[in-house]
């Protein structure tokens, strides 16, 4: 399925040609037959005049009139290393996310120890130079332990290789401490993403608050729980004007305040995961735990009004929420099984779900996924530009295939797809030029 | 004796509570005199009887050893009798009001009370209720007047004047009174006065006190004739959330001879001390000849005792 041989991304410069390619850029708008040819790592010319006959010396692969895309990228995915490696490894999750067409991913600080000090961010970005064929970037803890009293030495942190600071999957508490993570970050033009679910209302809960709860016998998370923490940031935000990023949303309201912040110009910016966006709450139909997620699926209402935010540019990216979970604390009663679901490498596939059934166009679709979170980050892929980086997804538009979790790349097979038919799949993989992935049933 | 050198200069007032509502002329005539008082007190014989027979009270709510002791030497060599009171040790802890201590003080019949105390504003509820004069000597985070005019006194005998002058206030300006005093004072007498912290330690709308800000520490020293560091207090710092850690902030805002570098080659190092090695301040730069901190605590006696004549006029008990 995948070169398995590829140990780790080659750090070689590399140079290749692709052709015969519907070029789709969301960031400069393109979408149009041609080739690409790759020089060092780094795009050298794209358009109709790259051809087969392009170079002579440089090796080509013909795409078939497949799309290429900017390679896409993550902004939330939790792997198990350091410490739960038994559910996932940056290796593993590196090979999944090539599986899925993704060429960065951000790993989330809430590992085992919690990435909060400038030691830690060295290893990850150590461990990722040893074994992942992506590029991984740290996200450094907001607070120390995640425990929401102290914030970190995000000068620091950010000095050693932090892309970003997240409290993980827990919201800070503390309306004073968030603001001096705000005023702090700023002065650092630190970027703070932030998990929104109050954890006193969230307590105990197991899935969205309503009558399907009430049905279930679950008890519920009210949508509040993400709304009371998204306004109280914005409040803050209005005081410290940092940059601030709301991970994943869940439900229809947290889209007013958030549109209305950024009307008044603050620094805000936030995403949503692909679950939230292709399931709602019936999914969890009796009691399948591979639909508990963090934040929890709601109603129809909230999936659609959230498609909606995504295509009018509401919500700016689609994350996949990769995470990990073995069978192990999977298999439990609903409430006391783990969240999570695995996401790297059907992220692209469901999100053609939406282009498919025409709720939203595809350049900003895949804008959401590569072009917005590469302005986000700061990063200067996510584009298909001479001088980027070549990082691609090769994707068929129309190929239909059926998700069989035990096929997965991942190290866990906890997936909501499981069993499910989606159209639309990655063929090839690039890095730098390497290709880091194919698909071999082609 | 001194007095003969400006027999024009009268402080209008009874009690010196804060720089804010001094005139430009009230801050010059106590420099002049303390720059008197600074030359005489390297003399031998340093004591005289000018307040010969006063009583002087000193009245420290918050433990303190240098200004404590700087008051009292300065009312010493003026001939007063001082008395130190240190309030956590007596009976005015044990739960009587800050206007009970100031009425039983006040029959006591001081001349003059020097008050230190952690409230904001404290310092002026007590001046209301006692027929002596008031000396602040710190309330809260409000204002610390004679210390920003020994820091003054300092940057003038070196240079001559304020006017024009850069000074870079550097640290934690939120809980800082001797920051507020300074940039009154600095401002009244035309420097150019920059705060230089974190946003988590500046207090709301600092420009509004006619300053510059800045949160790179580099962009704040650069080209300054006087860089002031002032000192932190950790446990404040870390166990609020204010700083992540000690090294994080010597990091970014320490002063080391790199950042030093940066500011004018003949820039002066002040600090209102205690000074934390390592913390703000890199120990060889708190060394280096261009060090004035030493030179701060003498004109802090040259100061008070200044400050005490100017009072005198105004003494009761007549």
């Amino acid at each position: 399925m995948m070169d398995m041989d590829l140990a780790a991304l080659d750090k070689e410069p590399k140079s290749m040609l692709l052709y015969n390619a519907r070029l789709v850029c969301p960031f400069t708008g393109r979408d149009e037959g041609g080739g690409i040819l790759v020089e060092n790592g780094l795009i050298a010319a794209l358009g109709p005049s790259v051809t087969a006959a392009s170079s002579r010396t440089i090796p080509g692969a013909d795409c078939g009139g497949n799309v290429v895309c900017p390679g896409l990228i993550d902004c939330q995915v939790f792997t198990g290393e350091p410490g739960q490696e038994h559910r996932e490894t940056l290796a593993t999750a590196s090979r999944a996310a090539a599986a899925g067409g993704v060429t960065t991913i951000l790993c989330m600080p809430n590992t085992e120890p919690v990435i909060d000090d400038v030691a830690l961010v060295h290893y990850m970005l150590q461990a990722a130079r040893d074994s992942a064929i992506v590029r991984v970037y740290p996200v450094a803890a907001a607070t120390k332990a995640l425990e929401g009293r102290e914030m970190t030495e995000i000068g620091l942190l950010k000095e050693a290789g932090a892309i970003a600071f997240s409290n993980g999957k827990r919201s800070i508490s503390n309306a004073q401490v968030m603001r001096h993570l705000l005023a702090y970050a700023k002065d650092f033009d630190a970027l703070v993403m932030h998990h929104t679910e109050d954890r006193d209302l969230a307590d105990g809960g197991a899935m969205n608050e309503g009558e399907v709860a009430t049905r279930l016998g679950l008890q519920g998370i009210p949508a509040a729980a993400e709304t009371v923490v998204i306004e109280r940031d914005l409040r803050l935000l209005e005081l410290t004007g940092a940059n601030y990023h709301a991970s994943a949303l869940s439900s229809a309201e947290s889209l007013g305040p958030i549109a209305d912040a950024k009307k008044r110009r603050l620094h805000v910016t936030c995403g949503v995961s692909i679950n939230n966006l292709s399931f709602n709450e019936f999914d969890i139909g009796a009691y399948r735990t591979y639909y508990k997620l963090k934040p929890p699926l709601r109603t129809e209402n909230d999936r659609r009004a959230l498609v909606e935010g995504l295509s009018d540019g509401a919500i700016d990216v689609i994350i996949s929420s990769h995470d990990p979970q073995d069978a192990d604390v999977k298999r439990r009663p609903f409430s006391e099984a783990a969240d999570g679901a695995v996401g790297l490498e059907t992220m692209l596939a469901a999100a053609l779900e939406l282009y498919h059934n025409r709720s939203i166009e595809l350049i900003p679709l895949l804008a959401a996924m590569t072009a917005k979170p590469a302005k986000l980050l700061g990063l200067p892929g996510g584009r298909l530009q001479e001088g980027a980086p070549a990082d691609f997804a090769l994707f068929s538009l129309e190929l239909p295939w059926r998700v069989d979790a035990e096929k997965l790349v991942s190290r866990s097979k906890n997936s909501p797809f499981d069993k499910r038919m989606l159209q639309g799949k990655v063929l090839e993989t690039y890095v730098a030029g390497h290709r880091v992935f194919h698909h071999t049933d082609r | 004796m001194s007095l003969a050198v400006h027999p024009s200069f009268y402080f209008p007032h009874r009690h010196l509570l804060a720089i804010e509502g001094l005139a430009v002329s009230d801050i010059l005539g106590l420099l002049d005199l303390a720059d008197v008082e600074a030359s005489l007190m390297r003399e031998v014989v340093k004591k005289r009887d000018t307040l010969r027979g006063r009583t002087i009270i000193n009245l420290f709510f918050e433990a303190s050893t240098r200004t404590q002791a700087s008051f009292e030497l300065a009312g010493k060599r003026l001939g007063a009798d001082v008395m130190n009171m240190p309030v956590s040790t007596s009976s005015m802890s044990k739960g009587e009001t800050l206007i009970d201590t100031a009425m039983t003080l006040n029959a006591m019949r001081p001349d003059i009370i020097v008050v230190r105390h952690h409230a904001a504003g404290a310092v002026a509820l007590l001046s209301q209720k006692v027929d002596c004069s008031v000396i602040n000597a710190g309330d809260g985070e409000h204002e610390h007047p004679t210390q920003a005019l020994l820091d003054a006194l300092t940057i003038r005998r070196r240079r001559g004047r304020l006017q024009g002058q850069i000074i870079a206030i550097c640290g934690d300006i939120l809980h800082s009174r001797v920051a507020r005093s300074n940039i009154r004072l600095f401002s009244a007498l035309g420097a150019r006065v920059r705060v230089v912290a974190p946003s988590t330690l500046l207090p709301s709308q600092p420009e509004r006190l006619g300053v510059e800000v800045f949160t790179k520490m580099e962009e704040g020293v650069s080209g300054a004739d006087v860089v002031m560091m002032l000192r932190l207090q950790r446990e404040r710092m870390l166990s609020r959330s204010f700083m992540p850690s000690q090294r994080e902030y010597f990091h970014f805002f320490g002063l080391d001879k790199a950042r030093l570098a940066l500011a004018k080659p003949d820039a002066l190092i002040m600090h209102p001390g205690p000074i934390n090695r390592g913390f703000e301040i890199d120990s060889s730069v708190a060394d280096d000849p261009r060090s004035v901190i030493q030179e701060q605590v003498e004109m802090g006696v040259a100061v008070r005792m200044a400050v005490l004549q100017a009072l005198a006029r105004h003494l009761p008990n007549r």
